[in-house]
């Protein structure tokens, strides 16, 4: 791969995904390109980043972009996080809802596993009995959507983070593969949103998960999203970063104590529905 | 002091592989055949875990954790079965019987440290 050919990838990356690559490996790229290459019936990978030059490429540079911008990502990612979610957070969000429930945002889904994992979380644990989950998962890339709405991951895939009891009671063998029981592929609406893009109708979440995403953004990207992100956080609502993440505490929110990277919405300061 | 984990596998070359990651993630490693072997170790001392294969000649590995759990002090150790028996419920006939965890093989050094970290013997690095 030329300097040139990085160069390209660099400026597709920003401009269709806010995505800053900055110093990436050249093995780490191909990795992530590989595949779609071989979709798009390119002899390299090289190959198909030359493809990019020529006029009429932007749907092929939107894939690159959406290929670019995919997380790894595992079951209960982060698992003082998710405890802290199960045992205090959630319950406080759910007091005095109606019926319990809570709008839920997993923003950059990826492949869907966190948006899973907070699913089976409010399906097996005691202490969310009486919280209803209404989760919404997007991500910018169709085929990482497509695959987490399948519910279809392999056998390594579900041993990084899953307990093995909500993996034979809430998933099917299929051949080499689990698959997602429909009851909990049920229990998450799939959406595809840039989030570098208008976000101006979302909301309003009781809690927004958006972790390890704005990192990998550009500057100017990561701070629009950011103050999106904010926009949608419904009064007294929860945003919730990557644990490595931990900016300063967005104006109108205050850190929790529970996990790196959550931010309340302070009493009294929500912006009028 | 560094915690001990009991890798039980009739295959030399699969607790060899077993010993390598392990020992990578800080443990002191012993290794038994077969669930017999097994038993008397932990009759002498009750290591910190065990990884378990199912499918063992003279004792299998469901057999051990049942006569394990009911020694003096065999709730103690932490029992993650490592299997090539996908079947979900055999693997719920695993859990019934006393293991706390279970590792479907192939298995490999990111799988281990997940599940040892999921049963609470490994922290969690911030990715």
């Amino acid at each position: 791969m030329t300097p040139e050919h990085l160069a390209l990838l660099t400026e597709v990356a920003r401009v269709h995904a806010g995505l800053a690559l900055g110093n990436p490996s050249i093995f780490h790229l191909e990795t992530r390109l590989g595949s779609l290459a071989r979709r798009e019936a390119a002899s390299s990978v090289e190959a198909l980043i030359d493809r990019l030059k020529a006029p009429g490429s932007e749907a092929l540079a939107r894939a690159v972009a959406e290929a670019l911008a995919q997380p790894d990502t595992c079951f209960f990612r982060d698992r003082e996080v998710f405890h802290a979610l199960k045992t205090r957070i959630l319950p406080a969000l759910a007091q005095g809802k109606p019926g319990g429930e809570l709008r839920i945002w997993s923003a950059g889904c990826s492949t869907g596993q966190e948006a899973y994992s907070l699913a089976l979380m409010g399906a097996a644990a005691p202490e969310l009995a009486e919280v209803k989950l209404d989760i919404l998962a997007t991500d910018i890339s169709e085929r990482a959507l497509e695959k987490a709405a399948a519910g279809l991951y392999t056998q390594f895939e579900v041993q990084r983070g899953l307990p093995i009891r909500l993996l034979i009671d809430h998933f099917e063998r299929v051949d080499d593969n689990w698959r997602a029981a429909p009851r909990l592929r049920q229990s998450v609406r799939w959406g595809r949103v840039n989030l570098a893009a208008d976000l101006s109708r979302a909301g309003p979440f009781d809690l927004i998960l958006c972790r390890n995403v704005l990192s990998s953004f550009e500057p100017a990207a990561r701070e629009r999203t950011l103050q999106a992100l904010i926009a949608a956080v419904g009064p007294d609502g929860v945003l919730m970063l990557g644990a490595k993440e931990a900016f300063a505490a967005p104006e109108g929110f205050e850190a929790l104590r529970e996990a790196p990277g959550l931010f309340r919405r302070k009493a009294g300061r929500a912006k009028a529905a | 002091m560094m915690r001990i984990c009991l890798v039980v596998d009739d295959s030399r070359v699969v607790r060899k592989i077993a010993r390598r990651i392990l020992e990578g993630l800080g443990f002191e490693v012993a290794e038994a055949g077969d669930g017999v072997e097994a038993l008397a170790f932990c009759a002498a001392a009750m290591p910190d875990a065990v990884l378990l294969d199912w499918a063992m000649p003279t004792m299998d590995g469901l057999e051990f954790v049942k006569r394990l759990r009911a020694e003096p002090g065999g709730d103690a150790p932490l029992v993650l079965f490592c299997s090539s028996e996908t079947n979900p419920a055999e693997i719920g006939r695993a859990l019934d019987a006393g293991a706390d965890e279970y590792i479907m093989k192939p298995f490999d050094g990111d799988i281990i440290e997940a599940k040892l970290t999921e049963v609470g013997l490994l922290q969690e690095i911030a990715a």
